[in-house]
């Protein structure tokens, strides 16, 4: 068991981070994306609210791993080619950003109606009082599902390891093939996806009650 | 016309609003001079809200003339949404507002609240504009509190730092709709005390509420409306004496008992 894990940790340890690193990013560019897109389905430019409600339609109603393989293995018959880790980062993130922008937009629909007429009636503008006023406060209201979708997203990154991405799944999977020890390698993997979900899970506990004390 | 004349701060003129079919303002005329406190009462229903939210077009009126510091608002429709956008803006900005419900930015402090106007809508330093702020929340008895949160303060302190807040722009005129509505009585004096200050400033105060001693100490004028329409609209004297009517005494009678 010990030899097997040594044998193993060079590749975990690359692994882990590409994990990470993929999940975090596709978090980072799903939220940009997504507050876009709740903007838009917000917007009262009626052809912004549609094509942000098909959106999310879309992508949310169907499975990650087939926007997945149609990124990486679909749009090459388009003559688009995309390597692989960017490949699974572009459908992570599109696929988050779908979830999150309802993240925001119920955020965004939760700060009182009030706010918006104190703002206004000091001379803000739209903009302005979405930056200044509503969006900080529903950044606060929509954390906790942020939270539970950055984990989710953390488990999603083990698709990635369909379209030859080395990450912590395609790792388990290999030395699993190597050594027939499948048992033990998705054993150890699972637990690293859930000690890093349990760090990223008391980061967010943390946060929420630094920030919920400033709300009413 | 002769330059003696002093320009009103406010100027209505067969003012319409409805919601869904339904009218609630019928036609108001007004005209409000500079330094005048003029105290809104009424009914629920008779339409005060909507009116005093027509001044600073927070609701916009469906039909008749407007002109607020010196900014006419055309009706509807009349000009592009942009340049109708820029008249609404030059008058909010001369103007703030005092709500029901406080709606202090919640995740903001005290003193970020009152300065939020200078920094942000009139490009205000930050020191600056917290000089002035500090300045404000000590006038309204708040200068301890500058730190605290909305969610920390009791309501009466809540509604001072939303005078302070709109003091802090310099209005020309300040629109209070029913500010202590929402507080116990033990904590509405607090805020009537500072309104009854900045009223000896010789600020210019439209007051939707139904306080009848505030009104009768402070008010340079009383306006009463009933189904979306003025119904009475005398000096203060003159309101709370015989002259005002039975409907004005019978309700007097109901508010105050």
């Amino acid at each position: 068991m010990t030899e097997l894990f040594l044998r193993a940790l060079p590749l975990l340890q690359k692994a882990v981070l590409v994990t990470i690193g993929l999940g975090l990013s596709a978090f980072v560019l799903g939220c940009a994306l997504g507050l876009l897109v709740a903007l838009a389905r917000i917007s009262p430019y009626r052809p912004l609210r549609w094509l942000a409600f098909a959106y999310v339609s879309v992508f949310r109603g169907t499975p990650l791993l087939i926007q997945l393989l149609l990124i990486y293995f679909g749009l090459p018959s388009y003559g688009i080619v995309i390597e692989p880790i960017p490949s699974a980062l572009l459908a992570l993130t599109l696929f988050a950003a779908a979830y999150l922008s309802e993240n925001f937009r119920s955020g965004i629909s939760g700060v009182d109606k009030g706010q918006w007429e104190a703002a206004w009636s000091m001379g803000m503008g739209y903009w302005k009082t979405m930056r200044r006023v509503v969006l900080p406060q529903a950044v606060r209201i929509a954390l906790p599902p942020m939270g539970s979708r950055l984990v989710g997203l953390m488990k999603d990154t083990s698709l990635a390891s369909t379209v030859t991405v080395v990450e912590l799944t395609r790792v388990a999977e290999q030395i699993g093939a190597t050594t027939f020890r499948y048992l033990e390698m998705f054993v150890l993997v699972g637990a690293i996806y859930w000690l890093i979900n349990q760090v990223l899970t008391i980061g967010q506990t943390w946060l929420e009650s630094r920030l919920s004390r400033q709300l009413p | 016309m002769s330059g003696a004349v002093v320009e009103p701060v406010i100027r209505v003129q067969g003012l319409h609003k409805r919601f869904a079919g339904n009218a609630v303002l019928r036609g108001i005329d007004l005209e409000v001079p500079p330094g005048q406190v003029l105290i809104v009462m009424g009914p629920s229903g008779s339409g005060k809200t909507t009116f005093i939210r027509c001044l600073n077009l927070l609701e916009m009126p469906d039909q008749g003339q407007l002109r607020v510091c010196g900014v006419e608002v055309s009706p509807r429709g009349v000009l592009p949404d942009a340049a109708m956008r820029r008249q609404i803006r030059q008058i909010r900005l001369q103007t703030s507002m005092v709500f029901q419900s406080f709606n202090l930015f919640a995740h903001m402090s005290a003193l970020d609240n009152v300065i939020e106007g200078l920094v942000s809508v009139q490009g205000w330093k930050r020191p600056a504009a917290s000089e002035r702020g500090m300045e404000l929340l000590a006038k309204v008895g708040l200068a301890d509190k500058a730190r605290s949160l909305p969610g920390q303060l009791s309501g009466g302190q809540k509604q001072r730092v939303a005078i302070a807040r709109a003091l802090a722009t310099g209005p020309k005129l300040i629109l209070f709709d029913e500010p202590t509505s929402a507080l116990d009585p033990e904590l509405r004096d607090e805020v009537l005390r500072v309104m009854r200050a900045l009223a000896g400033e010789g600020m210019t105060m439209v007051v939707v509420t139904h306080e009848v001693r505030f009104a009768q100490e402070v008010a340079d004028r009383v306006l009463f409306m009933e189904q979306g329409a003025v119904q009475t609209d005398l000096p203060r004297d003159a309101f709370f004496g015989p002259q005002a009517g039975e409907r004005v005494r019978q309700f007097l009678g109901a508010v105050s008992c």
